[in-house]
């Protein structure tokens, strides 16, 4: 199908966009990379008065390391930063190990080279890689907008399905993950298909042999992520991911039934928090 | 800054295949209809329209995109490639096209386009990519002929012949 009619508007600094926004509200979209919001515009789930085109804006298309004293160090990500941008950075297996472990997973190749880090974020879909790993290693989402700059931690940002806390006026500028040198990583997912959407993915992340942060998709609105005590013997660390699978349900939709997904998380999860502590030793 | 508003029509220009072409546009165009309709290059096939098949797939400086996912104004000032300018002006095919026709690697062809011009950017920064490579990139398109070996037959013939 063909959209609906939208006034169309490429700014080209990050304060016309922000002004833009601010004159649309509501009725204006951020468009980046548009591998979720043109599929949408096209099937009319979702209608726009105004696309506001980022994609050309410099300042947006930047990969940086950001220092931070209590934080640590963090990667900087722009809004115009392509997933196979950041794939082929030539520093992000060293800096970003589970990011560079769930970039293969997200869409296609040919949709990669278009779709952007933020905006897999900014849509928010429960079962998503890029929002998973930033909930898991605690990353930022940086939010412009007339009225000033916040940042919001990635658990704050988004709330629920297709839900997050930005609001009309702000444009999402970038996201922050955090540096996890060393630390063990690993991440597994169950898709009907290479590069479709997961139907539960699992990330987890080692920082020694005794501390393992679990993250899932796909199991709630929004990824949850848990700490598990590795001591633990690896019957242990299964019967815990079990009745964690019974606390959050899962749900069903046209892919799986909340069963199938409470199966798939019992399996993947202690594959992952296996894998993470072998990285970490 | 660009602006156009919704039910205006406006000249959009790019360059097509080496050629600096320019047609009419709407805001909501997309760059697939551009092509087939505004610029007449039918090549470029049309299949879901919303990004999952492949087919529309062209080369937008060089790099493979949906183009039912782009607004023929995104690429205003940009460099496409489309399928029309994998062959020779006589009409020989290139090695990747011949590398098709050899291994049975399409059928009815409404999906090929894409599919060559997926690789002709995939093979570019990886020419010597290995089977488990070109089946990942080949997840990008639907085919319902050829079962894909062919395809990835094709392919692999391709990348054993490049230096």
């Amino acid at each position: 199908m063909k959209p609906r009619p939208f006034d169309y508007i490429r700014p080209d600094t990050i304060e016309e966009a922000v002004a833009l926004l601010a004159e649309y509200g509501d009725g204006a979209r951020i468009l980046a990379g548009g591998q979720s919001l043109v599929p949408m515009l096209n099937l009319r789930i979702v209608e726009a008065e105004a696309l506001i085109d980022v994609s050309r804006i410099a300042a947006l298309d930047v990969i940086g390391e950001v220092s931070d004293k209590e934080l640590g160090n963090r990667i900087e990500i722009g809004a115009a930063v392509t997933q196979n941008k950041l794939m082929a950075w030539p520093r992000l297996a060293e800096k970003l190990p589970l990011v560079a472990a769930a970039l293969p997973h997200v869409g296609h190749f040919q949709t990669r080279n278009k779709g952007t880090v933020c905006g897999s974020i900014a849509h928010a879909d429960p079962s998503s890689e890029l929002p998973l790993t930033l909930a898991l290693l605690g990353g930022e989402v940086v939010l412009k907008s007339q009225r000033g700059e916040r940042v919001l931690a990635a658990n704050e940002f988004q709330k629920d399905m297709l839900t997050t806390s930005r609001a009309a006026d702000e444009l999402i500028a970038a996201v922050r993950f955090p540096v996890t040198n060393g630390a063990g990583v690993a991440f597994r997912e169950v898709a009907r298909r290479h590069g479709d959407f997961a139907i539960v993915a699992v990330a987890a992340v080692a920082e020694n042999k005794n501390a393992v942060r679990l993250g899932v998709g796909g199991m709630a609105g929004k990824p949850v992520v848990r700490q598990i005590a590795a001591k633990e013997s690896s019957d242990a660390i299964a019967e815990t991911i079990a009745s964690w699978a019974d606390e959050l349900e899962g749900y069903e939709d046209l892919h799986a039934s909340a069963a199938m997904r409470r199966d798939l998380l019992r399996n993947l999860a202690p594959l992952a928090v296996e894998e993470a502590i072998r990285c970490a030793a | 800054m660009r602006r156009v508003k919704r039910n205006e029509r406006v000249r959009v220009s790019l360059t097509l295949n080496g050629r600096k072409l320019a047609a009419e546009a709407e805001p909501r165009t997309l760059l697939c209809d551009f092509l087939r309709h505004g610029l007449g290059a039918t090549g470029t096939h049309v299949g879901c329209e919303h990004g999952v098949c492949g087919a529309c797939t062209v080369l937008i400086d060089g790099v493979a995109t949906r183009s039912c996912l782009t607004l023929a104004v995104q690429a205003e000032g940009c460099e496409v490639r489309t399928v029309e300018s994998l062959a020779a002006p006589d009409g020989t095919l290139n090695p990747l096209q011949q590398a098709f026709a050899d291994n049975h690697a399409l059928q009815c062809g409404f999906c090929t386009p894409g599919i060559l011009m997926s690789f002709t950017d995939y093979l570019s920064r990886n020419p010597q990519a290995s089977e488990a490579e070109i089946r990942d990139v080949l997840t990008g398109h639907l085919c319902r002929c050829t079962g894909y070996a062919g395809i990835v037959a094709a392919v692999k013939d391709v990348t054993k012949s490049s230096p």
